[in-house]
């Protein structure tokens, strides 16, 4: 009921920002740009949509879309028991979309692990640093052109020589 | 107010370095706090010491395998992520599985909870001192791990669950086991709440420490017990229930204050739900298959049909063949679960293949973790202790 008021709302409002609305396996998915994120999510959680669950990204490479990738925000109303999934679509060659982080706090942490794992920079965010992978890591482990076994990183660790060098002892 | 907290010490601001090995952080959690006296004026928490990729593996290994990756996420309850796992995959193939099924996961599920949340409470006093009841809970967990031994032939990596229903059913007599090992729930219970509730250190330690407030509990996305530890009335398995849920009688534990003595007290209460949930699964355990029709072509065959006979073989290749076995369609799928720690969630895309194309995890317990630095700040340092074992943080499903 809340959910198909608020997603006529949205295409009221912003006509040209929601690119499709599909169903599937009776959930709602909303596509819309990127860079319009905020204004949609914005809509949604002053009206009943208060909990962000889940953000997280999908790299359309093969698997095909409007964009190259998508940002996945998931919420939830508490009040309805509602959920809905947006799904923001980011460009390829400039991925990068506004930070949710100023709506919800949950959204620091984890679109730091996007950033991390995609190559998808928020703006605005406080503290957009590397979380799972060390810093100094080159590389973005899920997007699908990344090889399962890696690029080699294993092989160029540093390695801490402990104890007495028994080669240079000799 | 935190004793000290009040009025600040003349000394030189000092950065201490807590963990990843350290005793209480329980896993590989790093902590850089800096300290001024024995106030904690920051922590910064560094995680990622437990990365290992699941994610990316998990768009290489076909639904069914899968499975035992989930194993290896929530360590302490495992069952409950097969079952988060399996449900999201059969709602995007379409496939309802029997009702004995669900009852089964039902029941797998709270035994998860009661041995997680005993292993918690028991943790977080084995930190701020009390062995005892670390030691009583230890004992009861023993006894719930046996029965999962049972039932699913290990106690810890356990894939219990596979899509459309469950590895194997559950023995004979398996019900008179989980009602001896259900009636000493209350009695343990009732044995650590002697030790502790009214205990002045345990209150000191534990009251009035790292409080949320609603507003924050929905801001940094908070689920589970550390929510209804703020007086947020939101449980997964009401309302929005899963698996058969909405068959069985049982209540939500709330609590107001959200600090860490209302969280022990939310989870003592809901291992006492869990109990009942577990007596009414067994009392209306429904008869008939755990596996949907083996004609559908998800189901794998009984494993004693494909050594001996030519025909189970074959079946067994045509389900599990890289070129054949189920394939669901393009699309998307995400459910929520009630875990231990909180809302469980796996979002599956497909397109179409044998593998998914994209497997995320909802860790409730990043999302659980990322408040820690605010709940820190002026503190003392030995409440990090009481903080992060109130958090049940895990690391396997943290950094996944």
């Amino acid at each position: 009921m809340l959910l198909s008021k608020i997603i006529t709302k949205v295409h009221d409002k912003f006509p040209s920002v929601t690119l499709d609305t599909t169903q599937f396996a009776g959930e709602d998915i909303i596509h819309i740009q990127g860079s319009y994120n905020l204004d949609v999510l914005k809509l949604f959680r002053d009206n009943g949509f208060n909990f962000l669950a889940d953000i997280t990204a999908i790299d359309n490479l093969t698997l095909g879309g409007f964009e190259r990738f998508a940002v996945v925000y998931h919420l939830l109303s508490h009040e309805t028991a509602e959920r809905v999934t947006i799904k923001a679509y980011v460009p390829e060659d400039q991925p990068e979309l506004p930070s949710a982080e100023s709506l919800w706090k949950t959204a620091d942490w984890q679109e730091r692990e996007i950033y991390d794992l995609f190559g998808i920079s928020f703006k605005g965010h406080p503290n957009l640093i590397r979380i799972m992978n060390p810093d100094d890591y080159q590389g973005h482990p899920l997007r699908k052109d990344y090889p399962r076994l890696g690029r080699k990183e294993r092989d160029d660790f540093p390695v801490v020589k402990r104890g007495i060098n028994k080669e240079a002892a000799q | 107010m935190v004793q000290g907290a009040d009025k600040p010490m003349d000394t030189e601001r000092m950065v201490l370095n807590f963990g990843p090995q350290h005793p209480s952080t329980h896993g590989t959690l790093r902590i850089i706090m800096e300290l001024e006296g024995e106030t904690v004026i920051k922590g910064t928490p560094e995680i990622g010491y437990l990365h290992s990729g699941f994610e990316k593996l998990g768009e290489y290994l076909d639904y069914n395998q899968y499975i035992t990756i989930t194993d290896r996420m929530n360590y302490l309850s495992p069952l409950c992520n097969n079952v988060a796992y399996a449900l999201t995959a059969e709602k995007l193939m379409g496939l309802e599985v029997s009702k004995r099924t669900e009852y089964i996961r039902v029941l797998m599920c709270e035994l998860s909870r009661i041995a997680d949340h005993i292993l918690n409470v028991g943790m977080l006093a084995v930190d701020l001192g009390a062995l005892t009841a670390f030691l009583y809970g230890f004992r009861l967990r023993e006894d719930i791990y046996d029965l999962f031994e049972i039932a699913t032939g290990t106690r810890l990596t356990t894939s219990y669950t596979l899509v459309g229903g469950l590895m194997r059913d559950i023995p004979d007599k398996f019900d008179e086991a989980v009602i001896k090992v259900l009636d000493n729930v209350d009695v343990v219970a009732r044995d650590i709440e002697t030790l502790l509730n009214k205990n002045r250190i345990w209150q000191d330690r534990t009251k009035d420490i790292g409080i949320i407030s609603k507003e924050d509990a929905i801001s940094y996305g908070l689920s589970g017990p550390m929510a209804r530890a703020s007086g947020i009335d939101w449980d997964i398995r009401v309302q929005e229930p899963y698996s058969r849920y909405e068959e069985f009688d049982f209540d939500v534990a709330i609590a107001l204050n959200g600090d860490v003595f209302d969280r022990y007290l939310v989870r003592m209460e809901e291992m006492r739900q869990s109990v009942k949930i577990c007596r009414q699964a067994l009392d209306k355990m429904p008869a008939g298959d755990v596996m949907v029709d083996p004609d559908l072509g998800f189901s794998l065959p009984p494993k004693d049909e494909v050594y001996n006979s030519i025909e189970g073989l074959i079946y067994h290749f045509e389900i599990t063949m890289r070129n054949r076995g189920m394939t669901p369609p393009i699309g998307e799928a995400y459910v929520a679960t009630e875990s231990p720690n909180g809302e469980l969630g796996f979002y599956i895309v497909s397109d179409g293949g044998r593998v998914p194309y994209r497997v995320r995890t909802r860790p409730p317990s990043l999302m659980n973790y990322s408040i820690f630095p605010k709940l820190i700040e002026g503190h003392m340092l030995s409440d990090a202790p009481a903080i992060i074992g109130s958090t049940n943080v895990i690391a396997g499903e943290l950094d996944r």
